[in-house]
């Protein structure tokens, strides 16, 4: 039950192992973007530094805590650097309610392999990616430049407009595994039909929720179709043009953290979490859960990256048309039809 | 000195300190900052009470949402310091010592009858599904009319921020 | 164990400060934050009693009250951009003639 180990040093392992992973995620997502893309391009992407150029991430780290780091004289300091630390805060906060696995055993403990189960979760990662906006707003004003501004302006509306989406594409889900915990929710989604078929949230009708999902996230991590908050060739680069080196890096990683966050997310809300084919010896058994769920989310990263090669960018009227007068209604309608379907049913 | 006595004062402590910011600072962009923190210790607060559902909601609508709009109104138009005014300099001369003083006297009353008992730690579990059945089943209508109501808010601040209609020469040109 | 009245107290500080940066403010968009500063006191006070009483009454008020405030916040702030847009000012002490 209860006791000291349980509550305080398993969790604080597993934040420190979380975080570690979370970053060599990040600097590994990195990489598989440049190289998807590249091949995409019909080029090579990263080649030269390391074999099949997987240092990378890690000279580009050493380059960016090298850079110099340049604070113009115009800028509004005390939120100038807020900005940056809210924005990596909220993203690195997501992991801790994300389970990967089924429950192990070491020592003779019982070991869920998520930080906090709270019976809250799926609110809490809402409620952080609403904060979330905070970083990308104040980066802007406080820049004190007009792309900053106009970039931050147009970055916090078109997320707080898909905020929406997000969340109402979830409320179907919900109603079909009838809490909030992410536990629960992956484990409404164990078993299959004729043995083959996996019971998943995908295959139980919620596959509009699923693109629904898909399409909001893309816009909340601020990606390609919905970058032009970032575009290069339209703002120069949007809320974070003033910033340098280790700042910006930060923003980086604050992006494709949430990248991977709603990764995880969709995987357990849609995709079955970690259930897949066990077989095999004891340790095995206890290794392939987290195996399917890791295969899971980077398939999941690769359609992220693969849009990014693929689509061209929306104008931002499109962008925000497409949100309130599609996407919203779509997701409104596609609760209110499974609202009906499992109220008919029981 | 127990721990939720330790958690009530710590983040009471912080939400007095967010609310009084919000008085000092000029610019309004550092109250609305104030604020948040303020929000946020008042969702730990509600946690504290067992009302996790409320807190949720608390973190996403209140400070993810609505200050949001605020400081985007500040952001959009850009407001600057205030300036004291001969106005204001009465307003705080008067209004500061007259509102501790109240509040002063309902703080010592409130603390000198505390017969009413304590609350302990997570003392009304908040379970979203109990909040979900009293809201479609006692609570019906007041839910209803408020969706009317923010129904009406939309169309309102639609057309009270669009930009002002052109004339019907306007009209033409389009 | 925390007393009911500590609760009541800090809900009654806030929202003195509500009150207090209502009147004292100058800028617009201060007294509006004033307002949802003392929405936010009353709300602490409505889930206390909830606590109190035992009956979940008190948290679902607290979700109408959040409604009121987000449906007056949206139109009040469309208001003040109508009115920047109109008298170019956001002091409210300079807000005082009907006719531009």
């Amino acid at each position: 039950m209860l006791s000291f180990e349980t509550f305080l040093i398993a969790p604080v392992i597993k934040i420190v192992i979380a975080v570690f992973v979370l970053l060599t995620a990040v600097a590994y997502t990195v990489w598989l973007e440049r190289k998807v893309v590249g091949h995409i391009q019909n080029r090579w992407g990263p080649t030269r530094v390391g074999p099949f150029g997987l240092l990378q991430p890690l000279a580009d780290g050493i380059k960016f805590i090298f850079k110099e780091d340049l604070t113009p004289p115009h800028v509004y300091k005390p939120l100038y650097i807020a900005a940056p630390i809210i924005a990596v805060m909220c993203a690195l906060t997501s992991i801790s309610v994300i389970p990967i696995g089924n429950a192990i055993r070491i020592f003779g403990y019982e070991i869920p392999l998520q930080i906090t189960d709270l019976n809250i979760g799926l609110l809490i990662i809402l409620g952080i990616t609403s904060v979330g906006v905070y970083g990308v707003a104040l980066a802007g004003w406080s820049s004190n430049s007009k792309y900053s501004l106009l970039g931050g302006l147009r970055a916090s509306a078109q997320m707080v407009s898909y905020e929406i989406s997000l969340g109402l594409s979830l409320v179907g889900v919900l109603i079909l595994s009838g809490s909030f915990s992410l536990q629960e929710i992956v484990a409404a989604q164990s078993g299959s039909w004729f043995h083959v078929i996996p019971k998943w949230n995908i295959f139980q009708g919620q596959i509009v929720a699923f693109f629904i999902y898909l399409t909001a996230a893309y816009a909340e991590t601020n990606r390609i179709p919905f970058d032009l908050p970032e575009a290069e060739t339209e703002l120069v680069a949007g809320y974070h043009t003033e910033y340098s080196a280790m700042k910006f890096a930060m923003f980086f990683m604050a992006e494709y953290a949430n990248m991977i966050t709603v990764a995880c997310l969709a995987t357990l809300l849609f995709l079955g979490g970690w259930h897949g084919p066990i077989f095999g010896p004891p340790i095995l058994q206890a290794v392939l859960p987290v195996a399917w769920f890791f295969l899971k989310v980077v398939g999941f990263l690769f359609i992220y990256i693969w849009v990014r090669g693929t689509l061209p960018r929306f104008r931002y009227d499109q962008l925000m048309a497409f949100g309130w007068k599609f996407l919203l209604p779509l997701a409104i309608a596609n609760l209110v039809i499974t609202a009906l379907v499992v109220a008919l049913k029981s | 000195m127990n721990l939720h006595l330790a958690l009530f004062l710590i983040f009471g402590a912080i939400c007095v300190a967010g609310a009084i910011n919000l008085l000092v600072q000029r610019h309004p962009i550092n109250s609305a900052l104030s604020l948040i923190t303020v929000m946020a210790s008042l969702a730990v607060e509600y946690l504290l009470l067992g009302a996790e559902f409320v807190a949720a909601v608390q973190v996403i609508i209140y400070a993810g949402a609505i200050m949001v709009l605020f400081v985007f109104v500040i952001m959009l138009l850009n407001a600057g310091e205030e300036e004291r005014s001969g106005g204001s300099r009465i307003a705080l001369l008067i209004g500061v010592p007259g509102m501790i003083l109240g509040s002063t006297i309902v703080a010592w009353v409130l603390l000198e009858h505390s017969a009413t008992g304590s609350v302990s730690i997570g003392a009304l579990p908040g379970d979203p599904k109990k909040i979900g059945w009293l809201l479609f089943h006692d609570f019906l209508l007041p839910f209803e009319v408020t969706s009317v109501l923010i129904l009406i808010a939309i169309m309102g601040a639609v057309v009270l921020a669009s930009k002002p209609e052109l004339s019907s020469r306007g009209e033409k040109e389009r | 164990m925390v007393p009911l009245s500590y609760y009541l107290v800090l809900s009654g500080i806030l929202f003195a400060c509500g009150i207090l940066g209502f009147l004292i403010k100058r800028n617009i968009i201060t007294i509006f934050m004033s307002i949802e500063l003392m929405l936010n006191g009353v709300n602490l006070s409505f889930v206390a009693f909830a606590a109190h009483w035992q009956h979940l009454s008190g948290q679902i008020f607290v979700f109408f009250v959040m409604v009121v405030a987000a449906a007056e916040a949206a139109v009040g702030l469309a208001i003040i951009i109508a009115v920047y847009r109109t008298r170019a000012t956001l002091n409210v002490d300079q807000v005082n003639l009907l006719k531009l």
